[in-house]
C-alpha cells in the first residue's frame, strides 16, 4: 500500500507539472453535481414540494378541493388549538405511546441486562433476538386483523383461554370486550405496539452494550463493583445517544400513529374518542368524503409537527444538562 | 449457592422462553385457526388443526384475490427498492467524495429532512398526485423513493468509513470516467450496505399503508395491506373468523419468507443504525 501510494504521489506531481492541480480537482468534483442531481430532482418534486405546499394550504380556506381557496391567515391555527378534539386526539396519541414506550424501553432495557450479565452468561442470543424481532415486520394492517380477531369479545380466543383460566380455580369470567371499552382500548393497543417494537429496541440496545469496552466491566468488578453498579454507573451512561436515537425516533414514530388505532377500531365503538389519534383526526379532515377540509387538515399537520419539535428539543436538552 | 444459581438461571432461561413464546404465539394460534371452521373457533380453543382449510380458503378468495394484492404490492416495492437502493448509494458516493458548491447545504437539508415526519407533507403530496393526475398510479409510490434522505445518510457514513479515496484516484489516473469507477469500485465495496438498506426499504414498502390507501382508489389496484384493509368493512367475511385468520396468514407468508432468509441482515442493519444514529 505504501508503495501504491507513492506511486500515485508521484503521477499526480508529474501532472501538477503541466496542468495547475486545483482546476484539476475542481474538474472532477464538478462530477459531483451529476451524482446528486437525481436525488435532488426527485427530492424537490416529491418531498419539498408537498413540505411547502401544505404549508401553504394551511393558511387558506381550502375545502375539498384547492380550486376556490381564499387565503385566511392563522384563523386555522387558532382553530386547532382551540379544538378539544385535536387536543383529546393528541392526548390519545401521547397516552398510547408513553405506555408502550415505557413498556417497550422496560422489557428492552431488562433483556440487555439479562443477556450482557457477566455472571450467568445466558446463551443463544441470535436465536432470542431474532425471535423477540420477528413481529415488528409483519405488516400492521395483518397485525390489526389478528388481533382484532383474537381479541373478539365473545368468540376471541384470548377471552377463551382467560375462561379456562378461571374456571380452573372455579370462577365466572365475565368477558371483557377489549378493543370496545374506552378504559382498555388504548391499554391493548399499547401493549400490541410494545409487542411489535420491543425486539427493536432490544437490538439496538444490545449493539450498544456489545460496543462498550469489556475494560470497563472488568475493572469495576475488580473494585467490588456489584451487578446494579454496573448497570448505573457504566451501561447507562455510556448507552445515552442510543437510548435517546431510540426514544426520539420512537416519539417521531408513536406521534404519527395511525394504522393500529384505524384499523382496530369502528367509528360506532363507545372506545373510538379514546383511541383516535393525531393523524387520524387529520385523516378525517384531509381525505375522508364529506369532512374534507384541506386547509384545516394541513394545519393539524403542521401544530403536529411544531409539537414534535418542541418535545424533540426538549429531550435534547434534558439529556446534555445531565452532562 | 451452585443450587441458588441454577435455579435462578433457570428461571431467567424460563422467562426468556416464556417471551418468545408470547410473540409466536400469535402466530401460531393464526395458523391452527386458519384451518377451523366459525364454528369450531367460536366454541373452543385449541393448537391442534382442523380440516377446514379449503372452505376458508374459498371464503377468502370469493371475497378477494389475495394473490393479486401480492402480485400489486411486488410491482410497487420491487422498483421502489432498487430505485431507492442504486440512486442512494449513487447520492452518498457524490456527497462523499466530492467537493462542490451546496454540497454541505444538501447535506443539512437532508438531515433536516430525516427529522421531519412523514404525514406532515400527505395532503400536499396528494394535492401534488391530484394535479399531475398521479392518482391510482403506481409512480407516486415508486418514484420518490430515489429521494430517500434516511438511506443516503447511512450510506454517505458507509462510504467515508468503508471506502478509500485513493482507491478511486488510482483510477481516475488510470483514465476511468467517474461513472465507471463508481459502478466497478464503489458500488461493490458499499453493497454490504446497500444490501441491509435495500432489505429494510423492501419491508417498509411491502408493508407501507396509508400512502397507497390514499393514492389508490381501484380494487384491482390495491396493495396487500390495502387489500387486507378492507376485511373492517366486510360483514359477511367477519361471521366467519377461519376465513380472516386464514387471510392474515396468507399475506404474513412472504415477509416470514424474507424473514428466514435475511434475519441475518436485518437484525445486523438495525444494529449499524443504532450505533451509527
Amino acid at each position: 500500500m505504501g508503495h501504491s501510494g507513492h506511486y500515485i504521489g508521484g503521477i499526480d506531481m508529474a501532472k501538477a507539472v503541466s496542468k495547475p492541480k486545483k482546476s484539476n480537482l475542481t474538474k472532477y468534483n464538478r462530477a459531483g453535481y451529476f451524482f446528486c442531481a437525481p436525488f435532488v430532482i426527485v427530492f424537490l418534486i416529491f418531498s419539498v414540494y408537498p413540505v411547502f405546499r401544505t404549508l401553504y394550504l394551511s393558511f387558506t380556506d381550502a375545502k375539498v378541493t384547492t380550486l376556490n381557496m381564499h387565503f385566511n391567515g392563522v384563523a386555522n391555527y387558532v382553530r386547532v388549538f382551540t379544538d378539544k378534539y385535536f387536543w383529546k386526539a393528541l392526548l390519545n396519541t401521547v397516552r398510547i405511546w408513553g405506555l408502550n414506550i415505557v413498556l417497550q424501553l422496560g422489557l428492552a432495557f431488562l433483556l440487555t441486562i439479562v443477556f450482557s450479565d457477566l455472571k450467568y452468561k445466558i446463551k443463544g442470543l441470535p436465536v432470542f433476538r431474532a425471535v423477540y424481532y420477528l413481529p415488528n415486520l409483519i405488516a400492521a394492517t395483518s397485525i390489526a386483523f389478528l388481533f382484532r380477531t383474537l381479541l373478539d369479545w365473545r368468540y376471541g380466543t384470548f377471552n377463551q383461554i382467560i375462561a379456562g383460566l378461571y374456571k380452573l380455580f372455579g370462577m365466572q369470567y365475565n368477558p371483557i370486550d377489549w378493543l370496545n371499552t374506552a378504559s382498555t382500548a388504548g391499554v391493548a393497543i399499547s401493549v400490541i405496539q410494545t409487542w411489535m417494537w420491543f425486539g427493536n429496541s432490544f437490538i439496538m440496545l444490545m449493539a450498544g452494550v456489545q460496543g462498550i469496552s469489556k475494560d470497563y466491566y472488568e475493572a469495576a468488578a475488580i473494585d467490588g463493583a456489584g451487578r446494579w453498579t454496573l448497570f448505573g454507573k457504566i451501561t447507562l451512561p455510556l448507552l445515552k445517544p442510543i437510548l435517546l436515537y431510540v426514544a426520539i425516533t420512537s416519539l417521531i414514530g408513536g406521534l404519527q400513529m395511525f394504522d393500529l388505532p384505524y384499523l382496530m377500531s369502528e367509528k360506532t365503538s363507545a372506545a373510538y374518542s379514546s383511541v383516535q389519534t393525531v393523524v387520524m383526526y387529520l385523516y378525517k379532515f384531509g381525505f375522508e368524503t364529506g369532512t374534507t377540509q384541506l386547509g384545516y387538515a394541513s394545519a393539524i399537520a403542521y401544530a403536529l409537527f411544531l409539537i414534535i419539535l418542541v418535545v424533540s428539543i426538549v429531550q435534547l436538552k434534558l439529556v446534555n444538562k445531565e452532562d | 449457592m451452585t443450587i441458588g444459581y441454577k435455579i435462578k438461571k433457570a428461571i431467567i432461561y424460563i422467562c426468556m422462553i416464556v417471551l418468545a413464546l408470547a410473540c409466536l404465539l400469535p402466530f401460531l394460534l393464526m395458523m391452527v385457526n386458519a384451518t377451523r371452521s366459525g364454528s369450531e373457533i367460536v366454541t373452543s380453543f385449541t393448537l391442534i388443526p382442523s380440516t377446514h382449510l379449503k372452505e376458508n380458503w374459498e371464503t377468502v378468495f370469493s371475497f378477494f384475490n389475495l394473490f393479486k394484492g401480492m402480485w400489486n404490492s411486488l410491482v410497487v416495492a420491487v422498483p421502489a427498492t432498487l430505485l431507492g437502493a442504486y440512486f442512494s448509494a449513487l447520492t452518498a458516493y457524490g456527497l462523499a467524495m466530492y467537493k462542490f458548491k451546496g454540497n454541505k447545504l444538501l447535506f443539512m437539508v437532508i438531515l433536516i429532512f430525516m427529522m421531519i415526519p412523514g404525514q406532515l407533507s400527505l395532503i400536499g403530496f396528494y394535492n401534488l398526485c391530484t394535479k399531475l393526475k398521479l392518482v391510482n398510479s403506481y409512480i407516486p409510490l415508486i418514484v420518490p423513493a430515489i429521494a430517500a434522505p434516511g438511506t443516503v445518510f447511512f450510506l454517505r457514513q458507509y462510504v467515508l468509513s468503508a471506502l478509500p479515496p485513493s482507491l478511486i484516484e488510482a483510477a481516475r489516473i488510470d483514465g476511468a470516467k467517474e461513472l465507471y469507477s463508481f459502478h466497478r469500485i464503489a458500488l461493490p465495496i458499499m453493497s454490504p450496505g446497500i444490501a441491509t438498506m435495500a432489505i429494510m426499504g423492501f419491508i417498509g414498502n411491502w408493508n407501507n399503508y396509508l400512502l397507497p390507501m390514499i393514492i389508490l382508489n381501484k380494487n384491482e389496484k390495491f396493495t396487500l395491506p390495502v387489500m387486507m384493509a378492507t376485511l373492517k368493512a366486510s360483514t359477511d367475511i367477519n361471521s366467519n373468523q377461519g376465513a380472516i385468520y386464514l387471510a392474515v396468514a396468507i399475506s404474513v407468508i412472504p415477509i416470514l419468507i424474507v424473514f428466514c432468509f435475511c434475519s441475518k441482515y436485518i437484525i445486523s442493519s438495525i444494529s449499524a443504525g443504532s450505533v451509527k444514529g
